[in-house]
């Protein structure tokens, strides 16, 4: 039988889950739609980013310093990753890219596994969001509530660079057709790079943002990837506002359905996922004709 | 002398087998006496013929529960050291060990399970193949458990089972060839059970966040059952795979659902993550928690989250003022490892210090034998005092002990996070043997 303060509370919790998801997905699907990169070492950044903002946290006790190193240390990381390894698999087949970002993926988790071991760290969340918000129809943590407008803001920060800027022309033309970017003489390589840190950057803000939700470990990154690429396959590779619909589509189907059969969520999520590819082969709002 | 063989007329043949007999009687003197007497099985006497025996560990040291193999591992290492050094801890469990087990150096191998029972039988299976382990142990998740329990049966090689709290373990997937130290879920709820319901009252509201595989269902049902007849009745079962990444859904459910109290049957780091969420969304404002099995780090982890919380446990090092063996223990432990044992580590140094005291009795490798002598229920001692293998299902008699989550005022050190409330005996905790449907199967 159907609660209705649950059913409630469930599409808001789904709506707080989505939110991250479409940030996470955001970063890996820019770099997918520029650089043809389907990056495995995507759920390993979002990891590194909550430990890099955790070290930070321990020695600051500042959680915006914490968000701001956590998402500038993965920017970095993933500015260095693509000069010194990606760049060399752009004209590569899509398996070699697929194994070579999967094992950096394996090495960042066992390397942050030797110097924090497995147990669970934590990043206290700030003393501003705290505690527990009555929203007349429920009760939900402050900080989850808080996550929601911090992601919301993120999302708006990354339209306005690639929808409002030129860097963010570039790249979306890059993701149509970027040969042709590249006989207008610009220096594509420079841009890729800048895209990069930029989609790795999403993954490392969303590590640290969530990091007082869910508690650090290193296999962190492990289940949010698939669940990433799920939410890429939905909402369409390659496209901004397409992460953004399936993230929340995402989350809404994982919360709804754990209201009745917990055990279904994910079964349904996939099952989702099989029926966009089916009636539209390149996601909702993917981009057609992109081989 | 071979000429003087051939002069007596000996065939081709029989020189074949008269060499071949000398220079098999010239290396008696390097077999073990054992060795002869006994019909090969498993891997015995291949395994033991040299000055080495090995074994197989498998620990979960990646996902949910590696915070708890860590600790398991931690354990097995030091018994061994402490079995190859014939340290007086060993001594005090097995008086005749002195140096290794039977003069056997013990030699192991470690492969990582990640909690997957495939990953933990391949890497056993290698490790019997190919090191030819006399024992193999693992655990922490109980799927793992029960299917190394198998894998033993079929390769007739002992299990030594590490932490596992499936009523399944010793119940109806209990083998010849597997032992487990550690209780059973259910032996867990009888404990926790009556101390509950004097803390909270009868007819109170459960609600039960279950993992799901045979360790949380089993644990749950135990739960449900004993809870039953003080008139608790369950307003939700939240079943979560191994590893969720997020509790949020099912704590809503949780909110949602009427109930006084939460058991959280989770273990590893799902205990530690869902815990941690029910304080997030105000579920233990609204409710009491209650961990029936207890998981090691827990109250770490959580960062204060336990304090005033009942579990059950195997082990807390505080019951040293007890038991003099649990001092030798704590100490050792805390001078290698820099931290006080938990349960995991505990479970793993007994569960190597008996077997070796069983092969000792024996006086051989040989796992018929040595399953014989487990079966003789004979009362050893353990960290938490005497106890015995119930020979019907293999499973140890032994103490639960109740623990509370200390307040932080409270705390006289960093790691003393609980009061022990009780020790409660095991003889009266146990079902009958056959209570979970356990047939042992043969021995050869």
């Amino acid at each position: 039988m159907i609660s209705w303060p649950n059913l409630v509370s469930q599409l808001f919790n789904g709506l707080a889950l989505g939110a991250l998801l479409a940030l996470i997905s955001s970063g890996l699907t820019i770099i997918y739609g520029t650089l043809g990169v389907l990056n495995l070492a995507h759920g390993a950044m979002f990891m590194i980013g909550g430990y890099a903002g955790f070290v930070t946290y321990q020695y600051t006790e500042s959680f915006i310093l914490a968000v701001i190193a956590g998402s500038l240390f993965v920017m970095l990381l993933g500015v260095v990753m693509e000069r010194v390894i990606i760049r060399h698999f752009y004209h590569r087949p899509h398996e070699d890219q697929l194994l070579v970002t999967f094992g950096l993926g394996i090495c960042f988790v066992e390397l942050v596994r030797l110097l924090f071991s497995s147990q669970s760290q934590i990043v206290p969340p700030p003393a501003l969001f705290q505690g527990i918000t009555n929203l007349g129809f429920m009760f939900y943590p402050t900080y989850r509530l808080a996550v929601v407008g911090i992601v919301a803001v993120a999302l708006g920060a990354l339209f306005i660079i690639l929808y409002r800027t030129r860097l963010g022309m570039i790249v979306r033309a890059g993701i149509e057709d970027s040969v042709m970017v590249d006989s207008l003489g610009i220096n594509v390589y420079r841009v890729f790079m800048v895209v990069f840190g930029i989609g790795a950057m999403a993954a490392g803000f969303a590590g640290i943002v969530n990091a007082p939700v869910v508690s650090l470990t290193p296999g962190i990154g492990d289940d949010i990837l698939v669940q990433t690429f799920v939410v890429v396959v939905i909402g369409g590779v390659g496209s901004f506002p397409g992460a953004i619909l399936g993230g929340l589509i995402a989350g809404e189907i994982i919360s709804v359905t754990s209201m009745f059969n917990p055990g279904y969520a994910y079964v349904m999520l996939f099952a989702a996922m099989t029926l966009v590819l089916v009636v539209r082969p390149h996601g909702l709002l993917g981009v057609q004709g992109r081989e | 002398m071979t000429d003087d063989l051939i002069r007596r007329g000996l065939s081709r043949r029989g020189l074949l087998q008269t060499t071949a007999g000398l220079i098999g009687g010239s290396m008696l003197p390097a077999m073990p006496a054992f060795a002869e007497d006994k019909p090969a099985i498993g891997t015995y006497p291949a395994g033991v013929s040299g000055s080495t025996a090995f074994i197989g560990i498998s620990v979960p040291r990646t996902g949910t529960y590696a915070v708890q193999g860590e600790d398991e591992l931690k354990g097995y290492q030091l018994a061994i050291e402490h079995i190859n050094q014939g340290h007086e801890l060993i001594k005090k469990i097995s008086p005749k060990t002195s140096k290794g087990v039977l003069g056997k150096e013990l030699k192991f191998g470690v492969a990582d399970s990640a909690a997957k029972p495939n990953e933990a039988v391949q890497a056993q299976q290698r490790f019997i193949s190919e090191n030819k382990a006399i024992m193999i142990t693992g655990g922490t998740s109980s799927a793992v458990a029960v299917a190394l329990n198998k894998l033993a049966q079929r390769e007739h090689v002992l299990f030594v089972c590490g932490i596992s709290g499936s009523n399944d373990t010793t119940g109806k997937d209990c083998v010849r060839y597997g032992f487990r130290q550690n209780f059973f879920g259910q032996t867990a709820a009888a404990a926790i059970g009556p101390v509950m319901v004097k803390e909270f009252g009868k007819g109170k509201k459960a609600a039960y966040l279950t993992p799901d595989y045979t360790y949380g269902h089993t644990v749950t049902k135990s739960m449900q059952d004993f809870l039953a007849t003080a008139g608790w009745t369950t307003a939700t079962n939240q079943v979560a795979p191994l590893g969720a990444p997020d509790y949020s859904s099912y704590l809503l459910n949780v909110a949602n659902s009427g109930a006084d109290v939460l058991i959280n049957v989770n273990w590893g780091h799902d205990a530690v993550l869902s815990t941690q969420q029910a304080k997030q969304f105000g579920v233990l404002d609204k409710m009491k928690l209650v961990v029936p099995y207890q998981v090691p780090f827990i109250a770490r982890e959580t960062g204060g989250l336990m304090q005033g919380v009942y579990a059950a446990t195997d082990y807390w090092w505080t019951i040293e003022d007890k038991f003099p063996l649990a001092k030798m223990f704590n100490e050792a432990f805390e001078k290698k490892y820099g931290y006080k044992p938990e349960w995991g580590a505990e479970n793993a140094y007994v569960s190597f210090a008996h077997w070796a005291h069983m092969c000792e009795q024996a006086g051989s490798f040989n796992p018929p034998d040595v399953i014989k002598a487990y079966e003789k229920g004979e009362t050893i001692p353990s960290l938490v005092g005497d106890v015995h293998y119930r020979p019907e299902d293999h499973q140890c008699i032994r103490p639960v002990i109740i623990v509370k989550g200390k307040q932080q005022k409270d705390m006289k050190n960093k790691e003393d996070w609980y009061d022990v409330v009780e020790i409660v005996p095991g003889e009266g905790l146990m079902q009958k043997p056959d209570a979970f449907g356990c047939h042992l199967g043969d021995y050869t």
